[in-house]
């Protein structure tokens, strides 16, 4: 594993790619802070890390797209693969390269509080735990990008697919308050989930029998449940879009708040997307 | 050694290795043999665990390559089909990372590097960027890596692909060097390569192993006996019959060459009795002047057209993946015996062409 970060790492940051990040981070940052700290006089670096949260949407694609993607293209992946060392390894270290870099510019945006504090008081615990959110929302964004460079040998492919989601996420406050709350809608939602889950299982098995019952039982238990007690699906679609809002969880931290739950959601958005990176690549081998 | 029993690789509905099953010794050279497509590479993916196999199984000395594929990978250097090279890094930097993948002991890192570049004579590369490297030198680079930390078996996916007469006669030396210590395993279009440089010979057709055994004995199996090419002129029947009454002849094909009036004839011949005089005699008896003779050997070219073409003629059949003994298949080898007897100079050129 230490091979491969160390590899990546090194390749981040002797080409343009790494640098291109890192500068772009800081010249956001430094933009907002002396708009917001310098010229506005807000006391609180929390209002430039919020205002932050965008930069994610362009850096981490181009940081993430080759991480994966550009291995198969070269055959390089058939170096690491028949060497002994594990999948986990190989991801891993790799993500861990990505974040080594992201930190880079987290660190000298540490400084920003200290010198803010010479112009008057500020509070550091506040200050310090939204660059801690900032931090930990950059990794699960770096997460995303992974998996998606997993899934395609296009760097191109890989960008725009990150930038997708990301952006979906990102918008996800908005996405939901576009359903409504009843749990007559809810039900509907859930009633065409099912059928897009039995088409999607459909094209993976090709049976029409299995994928037909399976989509039936379904609907038949979604009907069941909600003819018994339709309130729980009171907001069921916000509820279930709420798990992808990531920058939802961010605002906690940049309102100041040290929230618990927020670190491992955002420690589980990583897990999640790593073994699915895993997943994958373990798959394309099994094909 | 290695232990590879019914492997299968299916993709989709096409299957590109199809119940492969032999085994691999130690201290020898290993020669897949086999047309494009036949799935050589498949199988040395498989064998190294780039890819999972459909069915069947891979040992590497006792470690089944998807149970325990870190001990397994241990034991293979690889360097496949397109040397796995990162262009942003110097040939050194390569070494030593691969050095790392490898887990190589730190005291015995550097050293290991030196020797194994000065072995494939990349030394004076070192501070290149791999990017800028020409296709040889990248070759080589990458058969450095396969090597690097010594591993048992070393496995070489068209090792001298791409390379010019002098540097492939370089990397054969190299491979036939490392016999002493690591069994090799590589595959090739090229007979003459296979046949100057492995111990044994799998040959592979459509995903099938056809033939395994020692260049040598292939060639002889394949011969079961040596032919005598001519022309002849004169009568069919006195040509035959004067033909089959000399000892050691064991079957004569005729055919009619319209253009320069003659017959082309093949005699096979029992092994190790040249009769070249007795033909000359009894034609000169049978007032049947020659035109042109020649005595052919089976080369292993003519093993790997006659098992591979052999092979998609009786594709579908199912059909027991060893070498059959001559009696059995001597049918159809008599068929495909005939079809080159049509051209008979062409065959003879591929030979020498293979020889030299
Ligand atoms: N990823 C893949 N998807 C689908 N088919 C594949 C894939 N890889 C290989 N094949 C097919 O499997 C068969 C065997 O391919 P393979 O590369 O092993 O042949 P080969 O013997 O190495 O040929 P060559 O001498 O040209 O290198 C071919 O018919 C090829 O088209
Ligand atoms: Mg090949």
């Amino acid at each position: 594993m230490t091979a491969i970060f160390k590899r990546e790492l090194k390749s981040y940051l002797t080409s343009m790619v790494g640098y291109l990040f890192i500068f772009f981070v800081l010249v956001l940052t430094g933009i907002y802070f002396s708009a917001y700290q310098l010229s506005g006089g807000y006391s609180k670096f929390e209002t430039t890390l919020s205002a932050l949260t965008f930069v994610f949407l362009i850096g981490v694609p181009i940081l993430s797209m080759r991480v994966l993607a550009e291995e198969r293209k070269q055959k390089t992946d058939q170096l690491l693969l028949t060497a002994p060392v594990s999948v986990w390894d190989i991801v891993f270290g790799k993500y861990l390269a990505l974040v080594a870099v992201f930190a880079i510019p987290v660190v000298i945006m540490c400084v920003y509080p200290l010198i803010m504090s010479k112009f008057g008081t500020i509070s550091y615990d506040s200050a310090y735990t939204g660059i801690l959110g900032f931090f930990l929302l950059g990794c699960a964004n770096l997460a995303i990008g992974v998996f998606m460079s997993a899934l395609t040998e296009s760097q191109v492919i890989a960008a725009v697919l990150t930038f997708v989601f990301l952006f979906a996420f990102y918008m996800m406050n908005g996405i939901s308050s576009f359903f409504s709350q009843t749990s007559m809608s809810t039900a509907v939602a859930f009633g065409l989930l099912i059928v897009a889950i039995a088409i999607i299982i459909y094209t993976m098995i090709k049976n029409v029998l299995i994928s037909v019952v399976i989509g039936a039982v379904g609907e038949i238990a979604l009907v069941i449940v909600y003819v018994v007690k339709s309130s729980i699906f009171q907001g069921g679609i916000q509820k279930v879009l709420n798990v992808f809002n990531l920058s939802g969880h961010y605002d906690n931290f940049t309102n100041g708040v040290f929230d618990v739950t927020g670190i491992v959601y955002f420690i589980s958005v990583i897990a999640i997307c790593l073994f699915l990176t895993m997943q994958s690549i373990q798959k394309r081998r099994w094909n | 050694m290695i232990e590879v029993s019914n492997l299968v690789k299916k993709y989709g509905n096409h299957t590109a290795v199809d119940h492969l099953s032999f085994q691999i010794e130690k201290g020898k050279i290993y020669g897949f043999l086999g047309p494009n497509g036949a799935g050589k590479s498949t199988t040395m993916n498989m064998i190294t665990g780039y890819i999972a196999s459909t069915e069947g199984k891979v040992m590497i000395d006792g470690h089944d390559i998807l149970e325990e594929p870190e001990a397994a990978k241990k034991c293979i250097g690889y360097l496949p089909e397109m040397p796995p090279l990162y262009f942003d890094m110097t040939v050194l930097e390569y070494m030593k990372f691969a050095a790392d993948l490898k887990k190589i002991p730190r005291n015995q890192k550097d050293k290991q590097i030196k020797e194994v570049m000065d072995m494939v004579k990349i030394t004076d590369m070192k501070d290149r960027l791999i990017k800028n490297l020409s296709k040889g030198y990248r070759q080589r680079v990458g058969l450095a890596q396969a090597i690097l930390g010594y591993p048992e078996v070393i496995i070489l996916d068209e090792p001298t692909g791409g390379l010019d007469p002098k540097q492939i006669i370089e990397i054969r030396d190299l491979i036939k060097g490392l016999k002493q210590k690591h069994t090799v395993i590589l595959s090739s279009h090229i007979l003459s390569e296979v046949r100057a440089v492995c111990d044994y010979v799998l040959i592979i057709s459509h995903g099938k192993l056809v033939a395994s055994d020692t260049p040598d004995n292939l060639e002889r199996l394949a011969a079961g006996s040596n032919s005598l090419l001519m022309k002849i002129k004169g009568e069919k029947d006195t040509i035959r019959k004067a033909l089959e009454t000399i000892e050691g002849v064991t079957g004569v094909e005729m055919s009619y060459d319209s253009d320069e009036k003659l017959w082309k004839t093949k005699l096979s011949i029992q092994e190790n009795v040249d009769i070249r005089e007795k033909v000359f005699y009894a034609m000169a008896k049978a007032n049947c002047p020659i035109y042109e003779m020649q005595v052919k050997r089976v080369s292993l070219e003519d093993v790997f057209l006659e098992l591979t073409e052999g092979e998609k003629k009786s594709a579908g059949k199912p059909e027991s993946s060893q070498w059959k003994p001559v009696e059995d298949r001597s049918s159809e080898e008599e068929k495909t015996q005939e079809e080159k007897n049509g051209e008979p100079e062409k065959a003879s050129d591929e030979k020498e062409g293979d020889q030299s």
